[in-house]
């Protein structure tokens, strides 16, 4: 029954479009004939360039003029050229350690709170993606549902996933019964300080911890099934095997795993914007939320203060890919001679 | 049942049980209640009456209280098993509260009114759906017009995207032509500068080619992704350039060769760009939360999380809608996971 309608349907969809694609085709011979393979390269790479050229390259290049202009015109002809003012704004401390004697007391709050963030988020996630992927990488019946189980949350958006916990960790949310069900004390996990900085780690692990799992159990599974089996006939000890075969041949992957994490950490914005919009007071205020509230939410908005931040935060980010680059290729090199 | 356990408990090589395997049977089903847990009580709670949502201790079942019509009551009245001072229990209907005196006739006879301590009576009440959860705030709040802005922008993001970036990735691939090799780099490039670094001067590009506060707007920026040029690259890399050629012989046009050769042999890199695609576009937040300010044009993402955001806030329609959204993700889930993970393991991207 739905078989037939789901043909008849791709039918009605495939007509038009097929009709589409050999009605561009004279002209576009013609063309080919007027201009050649370079002619035909052109063509084909025009539209997605054109978008890329507007949409990221030149957001990209003039970012550095925004960076270095004030006021609160978003058209640049409107703003005046100010040099490296909004640097120096963002760098004027009179301690790095102490945001409140900083001029803008946000942003450095917005670093050391992204800084703890990463530090916490990639030391967690990297420990629950070994063991997961390990556990997973077992001789255990029906692994890809199991390997299914942890991806799950990977899809689900960060508005979902933001809301879900919102939900189960409000003051009577599920949490807290369970808790209050075992005589333990319940607690307002997103309204206090510290506990609300703990569920957004463990918000953003849970929701990505399925991804860095797969990329790790790809990992193990690249490692040489001989190789366990010398260990065991030399009646190596597991943790010994771990430590010796397991660890070193994993650790490639291992460090994809840890750059991309941080890469992501220091973006975080969605879900734990979802989940205590940065607060309480300034708890969970990331730098992507001060770019973003400086930039557009707040009264008292400034682009080119936002744009110095993005710059300082994309500066990070680039090194930490650079790095990842480098040791891809150092990845490719060693496993091109093996 | 016992082939069962002992098919789930088999070990290789007939050992016996390990620590290790105490382990993983306990990480195994922890993780099955933890990443499942919370969506199952999500769903589960969407269907429960605000009355019902701040009950404490929860229940996991969502439970409709049974309601009578009884004569003489404009409403319809509420039944409670009511449990009577000399011991015995019968089913009233509840007229009207006052503190914790409860005023209530027999549905059957109500002649007279009898009061009741409110703790000495419990709701009838049997499994049910409060789909007005659902109903409410998709007919009167919007969420129908945000539902079809989602649906739009991730059609029509995805079918470009799928278009452009194959259209780039055969030229990439298959042509060899002046400054191939430097928009490669540009477009590799760009994988390090994300949304959150360009957010201001995108924002005012945008606003200057007069898409700022439309769909369109929330569309174009993301359809030049540089993944999805990178995988379809890749594949087409792999299908040989004898294909081709002798295509050419037979007096094929180029665009012939890429419509009718190319894309059916990178199906399955499409196939995989599309699943990726569909579900960015549909959980995009950050972008449409900065374009978007007139809420009639809101996603679904952007809408729930206004909603949410309220000084107000109504779970029990917010639980509902966050359902609504999750549904195309859970859908993705369930029939397209194995593609997923495997492009995850293949390429690395996300």
């Amino acid at each position: 029954m739905v078989a037939p309608i789901g043909k008849a349907l791709g039918a009605a969809v495939a007509a038009p479009v097929s009709w589409l694609a050999s009605a561009v085709n004279p002209p576009l011979k013609a063309w080919q004939r007027a201009t050649g393979t370079d002619g035909m390269a052109a063509f084909f790479l025009a539209p997605n360039m054109a978008i890329f050229a507007v949409f990221v390259l030149t957001p990209f290049v003039i970012n550095f003029f925004y960076s270095a202009t004030s006021g609160n015109a978003f058209f640049l002809g409107d703003r005046t050229f100010v040099g490296t003012e909004q640097y120096e704004r963002l760098f004027d401390c009179a301690s790095y350690l102490d945001p409140s004697t900083c001029r803008e007391d946000l942003f450095w709050k917005a670093v050391q709170n992204t800084g703890l963030f990463v530090v916490l988020q990639v030391a967690l996630m990297t420990v629950v993606s070994i063991v997961t992927a390990l556990i997973l990488n077992r001789e255990i019946a029906a692994r890809s549902f199991w390997r299914a189980v942890f991806f799950f949350p990977v899809l689900l958006s960060p508005v979902v996933v933001g809301l879900i916990w919102r939900w189960i960790l409000q003051r009577q949310g599920l949490l807290n019964y369970m808790l209050y069900s075992v005589g333990l004390e319940p607690h307002d996990w997103l309204i206090e300080r510290g506990s609300a900085f703990t569920a957004a780690v463990t918000v953003s692990v849970w929701a990505h911890m399925g991804f860095y799992t797969l990329i790790l159990l790809a990992g193990l599974q690249a490692i040489p099934r001989d190789l366990y089996e010398a260990a065991e006939m030399d009646g190596t000890r597991p943790a010994r095997v771990f430590w010796r075969i397991t660890l070193p041949l994993l650790m490639p992957s291992l460090l994809v795993v840890v750059i991309l994490t941080l890469i992501r950490a220091v973006q975080i914005f969605d879900e734990v914007y979802v989940l205590t919009g940065g607060g309480p007071g300034t708890s969970t205020l990331y730098l992507t939320q001060y770019i973003y509230e400086v930039g557009f939410a707040s009264l008292l908005r400034n682009p080119g203060l936002a744009a110095a931040a993005s710059i300082l935060m994309g500066a990070v980010l680039v090194v930490l890919t650079l790095i990842q680059l480098q040791l891809g290729r150092r990845g490719e090199k060693k496993g091109a001679r093996e | 049942m016992s082939a069962v356990v002992s098919f789930l408990t088999r070990r290789r090589g007939g050992k016996g049980w390990h620590w290790t395997d105490v382990v993983t049977w306990v990480w195994l089903v922890g993780g099955l209640i933890v990443m499942f847990g919370p969506a199952i009580w999500l769903i589960a709670s969407s269907f429960k009456t605000p009355a019902q949502l701040a009950e404490f201790p929860p229940t996991i079942l969502p439970y409709v209280g049974q309601q009578a019509t009884v004569e003489g009551y404009d409403k319809p009245l509420t039944l409670y098993t009511v449990k009577m001072p000399d011991g015995t229990s019968r089913i009233l209907a509840e007229v009207r509260r006052v503190g914790i005196v409860s005023q209530m006739v027999d549905p059957d006879a109500p002649g007279e009114i009898v009061k009741i301590n409110i703790a000495d009576r419990t709701p009838v009440r049997e499994v049910g759906l409060a789909t007005e959860n659902y109903v409410v705030p998709l007919e009167q709040n919007n969420f129908l017009l945000y539902l079809r802005n989602s649906v739009f922008v991730t059609f029509m993001a995805t079918i470009i995207t799928l278009l452009t970036n194959s259209m780039a990735a055969f030229a990439l691939s298959k042509y060899r032509f002046p400054g191939r090799d430097a928009v490669m780099l540009l477009i590799v490039g760009t994988l390090m500068v994300p949304l959150s670094v360009v957010l201001v001067p995108l924002y005012s590009v945008v606003s200057a080619v007069g898409l700022y506060d439309s769909l369109w707007g929330i569309i174009l920026p993301t359809v030049a992704t540089p993944t999805g040029v990178f995988l379809l690259r890749q594949y087409m890399l792999t299908i040989p350039d004898e294909l081709l050629d002798a295509a050419r012989m037979d007096n094929a046009s180029e665009w012939q060769i890429y419509w009718r050769i190319v894309l059916p042999l990178a199906a399955p890199a499409l196939a995989v760009l599309a699943i990726f695609s569909v579900v960015w576009r549909w959980n995009d937040f950050l972008w449409p939360l900065v374009v978007l300010s007139r809420k009639e044009l809101y996603t679904l993402q952007v809408g729930l999380n206004t909603y949410a955001g309220e000084l107000n806030v109504q779970w029990h329609y917010i639980l509902a809608m966050t359902v609504v959204t999750m549904i195309p993700v859970v859908l993705v889930f369930v029939f397209l996971q194995r593609f997923i993970t495997s492009g995850i393991a293949g390429s690395g991207l996300k």
